[in-house]
């Protein structure tokens, strides 16, 4: 059945993807009269080549994880959880509302509880879909991403009527206290005397995020209710006949996805912008998708694929700031990644197949 | 030219234009993008004008993320750039904490609140309730159905602001004229989604509306387009937006961004900062469009009205409710 060696599923198919939307992206930019060779440079050079450029990349990265673990577990229950946005909206809910609740301390005690409100109020958001799916068959895909204009539209409204201080016209929650502050890399460093990723936003949530990753991997290859989770995904009738209660899994996972989503809200609300904003996810759920399907729904691919994001949206934050390629085009070439890695996989494995069945045979 | 020489020479430019163009001026769009026909692109026309009548030049970004807003804002002025604009009120905020870093840089920002003024901002707000209350006074004039329509972008306090002010304007001249208000969504998308905006404009048209006034950014455009479609009048926002349906548009609330950034980039480093300047009707920040595109559809009686009533507001007679000020607009509810 695996036509493909696992190296040329996990790396050579993801790399020429990348390459394909590289190449048409390259295309789109000569057309409008930029040189693309001066864009990639521009991207790599503001996004990997000094320690400030890093310190956006991780941070987008890291919100790409919590996002991208969050579709994946869903996925191993075959579960599509397009509700991601939406969870992590609730998230920065839970984490906002935990931050103004008392005056933290230290953001050590603060982090915590910040973890579990965001945790929670993704795991709940996530787990209506999952009991209509279990109980009543509404397809999950349907319900959660009706789910995430319902998270919008409820931050909306408490953004507007009940978190936003008076006085204040901008609809957002007020400063959250100096004890809940995340220790960004540059505060880090600078204990050290030592200046690096100056302004970037980067912060403790990213070993967090490298921390999912890896209890991620243990929960699904090394613990009974991974085992439960993946017999589920491949085949809900062996799973029942296994004693497998397809009700509880479908449950456990949205929980567990939802809550991973949620978690984001730890770097964007709490690390970052240090308030709740209205737009604070910003279609990070939705590329938690593209991260997820690219990674195959593994914690280290997700890993990877998360960075390469977290690449592609500060390269295409400096090529807005130093070239004239307008902003709408940077999100072609985003969208064109998306397309390639995510939508049109089949179009390079297939060829790829066909070619190593030839060598199999020649051999 | 090779990539090589290509790349150094904007390297050398980069490098250049740090140390040597200091009152180059800077300008950061909102969300909602440059070309948006309406608020971005009011602040966009006001740089052009700026750089066409002085010759001078300025760097202009499209911001794509929350995040990058900070970004922007650091870099920008690490770079050199003198005074530093922003639209929008959502940038305020980080804008006060970045000013603190660069002393010498001037920001500006056009909507945008902060409880303590750092003395390098300068807020620049408008009297949308004033200029509201006008056209709103000439739909009620101009409506036959005695139903007028509203079309905001986001429920914000900002667009309560303006829709509050037009439907006072509305019941000035109609007590018994009903107002349909609708906001176009919960995220920022709904600043530039055109074809909800004609979605809700087709419904309020079927509720009876026969003016709609869109203050929703881009979203405004299918507002417009589906009003001159199905035969109705409609209402544009910020920029002067007549031209876009001779004939249809009944006028335009102008908000003059244009002037707010024209006149921080002529005061260049020299700019008064350390505070808020407000543009109200009587510095002529708001008002209403009349041009040769909407002549016919304003009758002189309709004109000396709304003239009155400017008057009145000018010298304190009449005072427009501000939602900024109460949290609440008697005339209409959300």
């Amino acid at each position: 059945m695996d036509v493909l060696p696992k190296w040329a599923d996990v790396i050579l198919i993801p790399l020429i993807n990348l390459l394909l939307a590289f190449i048409i992206s390259a295309l789109v930019i000569l057309a409008i009269g930029e040189d693309p060779v001066f864009a990639l440079k521009t991207m790599i050079q503001g996004s990997l080549m000094s320690t400030y450029g890093w310190g956006y990349t991780l941070y987008y990265a890291t919100n790409f994880m919590f996002t991208g673990l969050a579709v994946a577990v869903a996925f191993h229950a075959r579960l599509f959880n397009i509700g991601g946005e939406g969870q992590a909206t609730l998230g920065g809910l839970g984490v906002a509302l935990i931050c103004l609740s008392i005056p933290w301390p230290h953001w050590t005690i603060a982090i915590i509880a910040a973890m579990i409100g965001a945790a929670a109020f993704g795991a709940i958001w996530a787990a209506v879909p999952a009991y209509l799916q279990a109980r009543r068959g509404s397809h999950i895909v349907i319900t959660t991403i009706m789910f995430n204009y319902i998270a919008f539209s409820v931050l909306n409204y408490m953004l507007v009527n009940v978190l936003r201080p008076p006085g204040s016209q901008d609809p957002a929650s007020a400063r959250f206290p100096e004890g809940t502050n995340l220790p960004t890399f540059q505060e880090f460093f600078a204990q050290f005397g030592i200046t690096a990723f100056r302004g970037a936003p980067v912060n403790v949530s990213f070993l967090l995020a490298v921390a999912a990753c890896i209890l991620v991997w243990l929960l699904i290859w090394r613990t009974r209710l991974g085992y439960e989770i993946r017999a589920f995904g491949h085949s809900e009738s062996a799973a029942v006949y296994a004693g497998i209660s397809p009700f509880r899994i479908t449950v456990i996972a949205m929980i567990i996805s939802g809550a991973l989503a949620g978690m984001m809200a730890i770097n964007n609300v709490m690390g970052e912008a240090e308030r709740l904003v209205l737009n604070s996810v910003e279609g990070a759920g939705f590329i938690g998708i593209a991260v997820a399907l690219m990674g195959r729904s593994h914690p280290f691919g997700v890993f990877l694929a998360a960075l390469l994001f977290g690449f592609l949206f500060q390269g295409g934050a400096e090529l807005g700031l130093w070239t004239n390629i307008p902003v709408q085009l940077i999100i072609v070439i985003q969208a064109l990644v998306i397309l390639f890695t995510g939508a049109l996989d089949n179009m390079v494995r297939m060829p790829l197949e066909r070619l190593f069945l030839r060598f199999r045979r020649v051999g | 030219m090779n990539f090589f020489t290509k790349a150094l020479g904007t390297v050398a430019g980069v490098a250049l234009s740090a140390t040597m163009a200091l009152a180059e001026p800077a300008l950061i769009y909102d969300l909602g993008g440059k070309f948006d026909k309406s608020f971005n692109e009011a602040a966009f026309n006001g740089a052009e004008r700026w750089a066409k009548e002085t010759g001078g030049s300025y760097r202009d970004i499209e911001i794509q993320s929350e995040a990058q807003r900070e970004q922007a804002l650091r870099r920008l002025a690490e770079a050199g750039f003198n005074p530093v604009i922003t639209t929008g009120f959502a940038i305020a905020d980080i804008m006060g904490t970045v000013a603190k870093d660069f002393p010498d840089t001037k920001f500006v920002n056009v909507d945008g609140w902060l409880p303590e003024v750092p003395a390098n901002v300068l807020l620049i707000n408008f009297t949308e309730n004033q200029g509201s209350y006008l056209v709103g006074m000439m739909a009620a004039m101009a409506s036959e159905s005695n139903t007028v329509g509203f079309i905001g972008g986001m429920d914000i306090p900002l667009i309560r602001r303006f829709a509050c002010g037009y439907s006072e304007g509305v019941k000035a001249v109609n007590p018994d004229a009903t107002v349909i208000s609708n906001m176009t969504g919960t995220t920022p998308a709904a600043w530039n989604d055109p074809v909800k905006g004609s979605e809700l404009a087709r419904a309020q048209i079927a509720d009876g509306a026969d003016v709609i006034y869109a203050a929703a950014g881009g979203t405004g455009v299918g507002v417009l387009q589906t009003a001159a479609d199905e035969g109705i009048l409609s209402i544009g926002v910020d920029s002067n937006q007549n031209y876009l349906h001779p004939g249809k548009v009944l006028t335009s609330m102008l908000k003059r961004v244009d002037v707010a950034v024209f006149d921080s980039m002529s005061a260049g480093e020299n700019l008064e900062t350390g505070g808020f300047l407000t543009l109200d009707l009587e510095a002529e920040g708001v008002g209403y469009a009349l041009d040769e595109y909407n002549a016919d559809l304003v009758s002189a009686e309709m004109k000396a009205a709304v003239d009155a009533a400017a008057a009145k507001i000018i010298s304190g007679e009449l005072v427009v409710h501000d939602y900024f000020a109460s949290d609440d607009c008697p005339s209409l509810d959300f």
